[in-house]
């Protein structure tokens, strides 16, 4: 039963990722319409960003969002994403053990 | 292999070491959200064959989850894979964004490319537009899906083979990678124009407005990524990014 469930996540799954391919091949798009696509990445990391972030730890938003100014602070030193993303689990690791809430 | 003199052809192995650079943060991230997976579908009676296939087929970190927690409190199968549906609709709105960018990639090419596409993957990759304008590009985007997809299987293996061997306290902590991948991606872009803030910051609202009105973290995802998207309409300028 658990593989019968596993192929029907994998089918929902799977067409909303292979059906765009189609679209873009077969559709030339209007001006407005390639403005909206390429605003797309930024709206999505916006909405994987918050308010996701405040729920690393339940009911301890504060840990998420220091580690967030953390991830903002390295990034806007220009520091690559690896150390961006180790430097912010140092911070909530130092938050969540250190200074228990 | 002919190489003229005037433009420089990349070698494929060039082209996959920059999109490994690219891609490691991802790997780095999935690995102990992979482990964490792989001990809770353990934990709730899944075998290591059943919680490492659906890994591979499903490759979608939040829906597996949830899948996971619905198990557990015995839901039926049919609303599973329709909340797996919902959770996972936000991919076709990326990847219709994405593909309009990967235009000089072969369509065959493309599909292979397009099972790939996780929030994650699809955040790193599209920052790297250029890349799409190449012919080779496949070998870019083909390295960051490919790395990031095998760390997640094995990630789910390991943590349903080896069970505890991530202590709690970090692994909590490292919940916040992906989170700081995000913002690692989105200032370097900020900097470089200021206007994609008023897009990243109306989706976060919107995402967050659509979590008060009761709608769903899927959903909610998606509104945000579509009407904060509508935002770059009048701001961005067609050769912008």
């Amino acid at each position: 039963m658990i593989i019968v469930m596993i192929m029907g996540m994998f089918i929902v799954t799977m067409l909303p990722r292979l059906i765009p391919v189609f679209i873009v091949e077969k559709i030339q798009f209007r001006p407005w319409v390639n403005r909206w696509l390429l605003a797309i990445p930024y709206a999505a990391l916006g909405a994987l960003i918050f308010p996701g972030i405040l729920s690393i730890v339940p009911n301890q938003p504060i840990v998420g969002l220091l580690g967030g100014l953390v991830a903002i602070t390295l990034s806007l030193l220009r520091l690559n994403v690896v150390f961006v993303v180790i430097g912010s689990i140092l911070a909530a690791y130092i938050m969540i053990n250190l200074f228990p809430m | 292999m002919q190489i003229s003199s005037t433009t420089k052809e990349e070698s494929s192995l060039t082209i996959m070491k920059r999109g490994f650079k690219a891609g490691f943060p991802i790997m780095l991230g999935y690995l102990p959200i992979a482990i964490t997976y792989g001990v809770l579908a353990n934990q709730i009676g899944l075998s290591l064959f059943e919680l490492t296939w659906m890994s591979a087929a499903v490759f979608a970190g939040a829906s597996q989850f949830m899948a996971v927690n619905m198990i557990a409190v015995g839901t039926g199968i049919i609303e599973i894979i329709i909340a797996t549906f919902v959770l996972n609709f936000r991919h076709f709105i990326m990847n219709l964004s994405m593909m309009n960018v990967l235009k000089a990639i072969p369509l065959h090419k493309k599909l292979p490319l397009s099972l790939g596409v996780t929030d994650e993957t699809f955040a790193v990759s599209s920052m790297y537009p250029e890349e799409g304008k190449k012919a080779q590009g496949i070998w870019f985007y083909g390295t960051i899906i490919g790395f990031a997809y095998i760390s997640w299987v094995i990630g789910s293996l390991f943590g349903g083979l080896l069970g505890e061997i991530i202590p709690p306290a970090l692994s909590q902590s490292m919940g916040i990678a992906l989170y700081a991948m995000f913002i690692g991606l989105l200032i370097p872009s900020v900097k470089k124009d200021f206007k994609v803030v008023y897009i990243a910051v109306v989706a976060m609202f919107i995402h967050w407005g659509c979590l008060q009105l009761g709608i769903s973290t899927g959903w909610a995802i998606v509104y945000g990524t579509i009407f904060g998207g509508m935002i770059g309409i009048p701001l961005l300028k067609e050769e912008d990014v």
